[in-house]
Formats: C-alpha cells, structure tokens, sequence
C-alpha cells in the first residue's frame, strides 16, 4: 500500500486535533455543574477533568473505539480495497472536526458522537455503498440515543427522591446527610470501578476473574467512602449561614459527594467520547499496519487511546478551563445535592454504555439527568425548549456530518489515487 | 466558541429569586409607613411628604422586579410551581404595596391628621399589619429551600407552620380593628363627615394590608399541597 507514513501522519493529526476539540469544548459540560455548585473550584474541577478523563479514555474507552473503528461499516466488503477505508475514516474525522467548529461558532446545539457516527455512515453508504453500513448496529446506535437521556433521567429521578426521603425532607438534615452521604459516595465509587473492571483491564495487562472483578470495586467503593467521610468531618460548619438557608451546610456534605461524582463524569466521558477522536484513527492504524489487509480481530494498538487521553487533556488545558468557567457560571442552579444527582446518574448511564460499547451523547445523556432531577420537583426552572433544540441536534448534525464526510472522501480519493 | 454550550441553556430563569426579592422591597415599602405617620400625628406634613415619597420610590423599585418577573415567565418554563401560582402570589405581594402607597397618599393629599384618642391604637394596628406583611415575607423566603426539598418533609410542615402564623396575626389585626373602629366610633361626631368617611377607607385599606398578606400566604399553601 502506498503513502502509508501519509496516512498515519495525517490520522494521527486529524485524530489529534478531533481530541482537542473534544477537550476543549465537550467537557466543559461533564464538569461545569461541579464549578457551578461550587462544589469545586475551577482549578481543582480542571485536575480532576485532566486526571479522570485520561484515565476513563484510556483505561475504558477501547469498547467504543471498537465500534468507531469497525462496528459501524461492514468491513468485508472493503477487502479489494483498503485505500478507501483510509480515505473514508480520514474524511469522517475531517468532517466532524470541522462541523463541530463550525456549529460551535454559531451556537448551534451539535453532539460529537453524532456527528462521527453521522460522518461515517455518510461516506459508507454513499462512498462504499448502502450495504456497506451495518445498519442494525447504527439502529442500535441511534436507539441509545433516545434512551440514555430517559435512562439517566430515571435514575436522577430515584436518587433526587432518595435524597429527599433521607435526608432532606427529614427533621435533622445534617444528621443524616453526615449518615447517607457516605453511602452515595460509596455508589459512585463502587459503579465506576465495577464497569471498568468488567470491560476488562487486559490491554493494560490486568485480567481480573468475576469475584477479584466484585470484590476489588467494592474495596474501592468502600475506600471513597471512607475517605469521603473522613472530608465529611472535617468540615466547619456555620451556623450564621444556616439561617438564611436551612440547607447551606447539608450542601456542604453534598459538596463532597461532588467530588466523587465529578471524578465519575469526567471518567465517564473520557471513557465514551474519546472514541469519537480515535475510533477513526484506529481503523486507519489497523489497516495500515496490516498492510492493507482488513483485518477484524487485531488488537488496538495502546498508543492510539494513548494519543486521544492526551489530544483530550491537552484541550481542557489550554481552551477548556474557560468554557468550564462560563458554563459553571450559568448553571448555579445546581447546588450540591441536586447536581451529585445528575452528575452519578449521567454518568452511570455513560460508563454503561461505553462498557457495551455504544457511542452516546454525553451531553445529551446530562440533560436527561437534570430533567429527571426537575421531575422530583427539584429545580425551579427548565427551560423546556431546549428539548426541542436537542432534537434538532439529531436532525442537523447527522446529515451535516454525512455530506461533509461525503465531500472529503472524494477529494482524498481523487488527491491520493 | 463558549456560545455552542446548550447545556446550560436548559436552565430557565429561576421565579423564585426574583418573588423573594418583590416581597422584601414590599415589606421595605409597607414599614415606611411607621415613620410617615409619625410625622402625621406630630403634624410634620413636611417631614411626611419627605417620607411618603421615599414609600412610593420603594413601590416602584418593586414594580420593576414585578415586571421583570412577568416578562420572563414564559410558559415554556418547566417549574415546580404553578406558573399561574407564581402570577398569582406576585399580584398579590404587589397589592400591599399598592395599598401602602394608597394609605399613604390619600392622607397626605388630604392631610388628614388622626384624632389623638385614637392615635395610639391606630399606630398599634399598622404595625400589626406590617407584621402579617413581614410573616408573608418570611414564609416567601422559603421558597428556595422548598424547591430544593421538593415541597415535602419537614420543611413544608415548617412552611405550615409559618402560614398558620400569619394566619394567627392576621386575626389579631381584626380584632385590633374591631376596637380601633370603637373608639373612633366614640368621637366621630366630634368631626367633620367627610374625614370621617375617610378615616374609615383607610382603617379599612391597612387592614388590607393584613388580608393580603394572608391570602399570598393561601397561594403559598396552595403550591406545597400541588
């Protein structure tokens, strides 16, 4: 095969450059209602986004990237010729890249994974042909869609009500804030390692059995909660404070909880949305190096979540850290002990999915959370048009990316061939 | 490219800042009140003037947070509470206003001067009022907090509580008034009609303001039982 270098270099690139845009822009929405709740500031939301979504990326984000890479286009059909697998993953990655700036500019409510996926049935259905696209997994695909926001609504909906019945709603808050709060802390712990562990930890050399798989991720549930508790006691309390607002303090002990769920979202959309950047580019790799024979089973190289962990941090540093800023400015509705709940909800509902390996909305799937957390008659104002707004996403963003994805793909064909 | 960020867009406009903020500079405007008729009954129309132009700043200071508050409710807003509760409570904190303002100025456009025998009793019963205004305003306050608990549990029967307190001064007031009108009652013929006629409004109209206050209460029982 020819230009192979080309091909790398320029996947590696636009691959790159698709991570930074997801760092930059993406995450800002897992961690802003933590900087909005003032659970954590900017700096410490920002270490924890660069700690967690590396770690989710690279220890989570292969089932994804799977799919990215070879779930969605019927491979098989491509054996003749593997040029035009490189030529349609480059185009897709281009594509979304591009349309994701170019809507960021004018505001317009656009979904990372959308757009991807939009891109690489566009070019597969038009540039290979219909039967190219593997049509039940997309349908699976855009199924999840509808149902992560409802899943994740759900559950927001549960844990707002517990919250209530436990703690909130009882004579002494504090008292079994101090009780329950650990427990949640807990939860989170013990959901997030449980999923990564079950996905399996191979590709990083750890082969764990079902029971070492349970026993570990309740260790580490128990840990957190542990040391959540530990910070729990530490606090100051204030009574003046609590007089303009019974609840000022309880908050507080919710704002440790916040920490754990925001380390959990960050994971989460590492784990999920890193796939966007390098599903693409791994399906370049996979066929480069395999000198053009598309191949189903090679494994992924490690260096290729690798290069996504770092394109994300990279862009959370150098852009991201202000639009957390601004979007935690303007989502203070969320205090503590309604944003935990959106925020383990979203993120149970991510890492779930990335474990089966479905592209979701991470974005689409907090919105779901935080209506849930409105249905618990929690928040004091949701502007439903939004909703509206959210489906619109689907209606532009997918042919937005397929067209462009289509455009791209004939220019590489016609430059390279 | 921060303006691609939907995710906050979904939060509306919260209504409750702003009611809690209407019912504060009404509850400021009401206690003006005290001092204006002090200066009535000392006499010190000048001093009077002064304050009831004060009052007046107040209530229009609390119609711009009304109006603010109307126009941004649209009812595309998904909230806990009735849409129609929020206007409701609204009209109503903006009616003791009104009514302060009203008091107010029909006794300095007429400089009606209170007669002494009931003077004191009068001034007994204004501040009862304002006190059914200021429990108004407490249980207002804790609307945030409702929201937070979902109108349930303990804080709403706190809520209760308060509302059943309001309840409590407002009957007060009434039979503050009831003797109030008793005394006056004993001296009206001493006096010209028409102030007497008057003086009846505005016994009248300060007991609205009790009423009010209780019925913003009433809109405010309504929502917890939602």
């Amino acid at each position: 095969m020819e230009h192979t270098t080309i091909f790398l270099i320029l996947a590696g690139c636009f691959g790159l450059f698709m991570a930074w845009g997801i760092g930059a822009n993406d995450v800002a929405n897992a961690m802003a209602t933590s900087v909005g709740s003032k659970a954590l500031t900017l700096k410490r939301a920002v270490i924890i986004a660069a700690i967690f979504e590396f770690t989710g990326a690279f220890l989570a984000g292969g089932q994804v990237t799977s799919t990215i890479r070879k779930g969605i286009i019927d491979a098989d059909l491509l054996s003749g010729s593997p040029e035009l697998l490189v030529y349609g993953m480059l185009a897709a990655l281009l594509a979304a890249g591009i349309w994701l700036l170019v809507a960021s500019k004018y505001g317009l409510p656009v979904s990372t994974t959308h757009s991807i996926v939009g891109a690489i049935v566009g070019f597969a259905a038009v540039g290979i042909g219909v039967e190219a696209v593997n049509w039940g997994k997309v349908g699976a695909i855009a199924a999840s869609w509808v149902v992560s926001p409802v899943i994740a609504g759900t559950i927001a909906y549960a844990l707002f009500r517990s919250v209530q019945k436990l703690i909130l709603d009882t004579a002494d808050p504090m008292k079994n804030a101090k009780r329950y709060v650990p427990v949640y802390i807990f939860l989170t712990g013990t959901m997030i390692s449980l999923v990564t562990m079950f996905k399996g930890l191979k590709h990083i050399g750890l082969d764990l059995s079902k029971t070492e798989s349970y026993s570990l991720s309740l260790a580490i549930g128990l840990i957190c909660a542990f040391i959540g508790a530990f910070f729990i006691r530490k606090i100051s309390f204030n009574e003046e404070r609590n007089q303009s607002n019974h609840f000022h303090d309880v908050e507080r002990v919710f704002g440790v909880l916040m920490v754990f769920t925001a380390c959990a979202m960050a994971f989460a959309h590492g784990s999920n949305d890193v796939a966007n950047a390098v599903g693409p580019v791994a399906a370049i790799v996979s066929v480069v190096t395999n000198n053009g024979e598309i191949t189903q089973k090679s494994m992924m190289p490690i260096w290729v979540l690798l290069l996504g962990s770092v394109g994300i941090v990279a862009g959370l540093l150098m852009y991201g850290h202000k639009v957390i800023a601004t979007v935690g400015t303007k989502i203070t509705e969320l205090t503590p002990s309604r944003g935990f709940c959106g925020e383990l909800a979203a993120s149970t509902t991510v890492v779930l999915a990335s474990g089966t390996g479905i592209p979701i909305s991470t974005t689409h799937t907090l919105v779901g959370a935080v209506l849930g957390v409105g249905f618990a008659r929690g928040i004091s104002a949701l502007n439903l048009r939004m909703i509206g707004s959210i489906f619109m996403s689907w209606i532009i963003t997918l042919p937005a990316g397929a067209i462009l994805a289509i455009i791209f793909f004939y220019i590489l064909k016609t430059v390279f061939a | 490219m921060t303006q691609s960020n939907y995710f906050s867009r979904i939060f509306g406009s919260s209504p409750v800042t702003p009611l809690q903020k209407h019912i504060d500079k009404v509850v400021l405007c009401v206690e003006e009140l005290i001092p204006y008729f002090e200066a009535v009954i000392s006499n010190d129309w000048e001093l009077a003037a002064t304050t009831q132009t004060k009052l007046v700043d107040l209530e229009n200071e609390a119609d711009e947070i009304k109006n603010d508050l109307r126009m941004n409710i649209p009812s595309s807003l998904f909230m806990p509470i009735d849409r129609r509760d929020v206007l409701e409570v609204l009209d109503l904190q903006d009616h003791i206003a009104n009514k302060a303002k009203d008091i107010s100025g029909l006794t300095l456009g007429r400089k009606m001067s209170l007669p002494e025998s009931i003077s004191s009793a009068y001034m007994e019963f204004l501040k009862r009022c304002i006190d059914a205004t200021r429990q108004a305003q407490v249980a207002i306050n804790e609307l945030d907090e409702l929201v937070v608990t979902g109108f349930r549990g303990d804080e709403a029967i706190r809520v209760k509580k308060m509302i059943e307190e309001l309840h409590i001064i407002e009957g007060e007031t009434d039979e503050i008034q009831v003797t109030l009108r008793a005394e006056f009652y004993k001296v009206e013929k001493e006096l010209s009609p028409i102030d007497v006629v008057f003086l009846y409004k505005i016994i009248e109209w300060t007991g609205d303001l009790a009423d009010t206050a209780q019925s913003t209460g009433n809109r405010l029982q309504l929502m917890l039982a939602k």
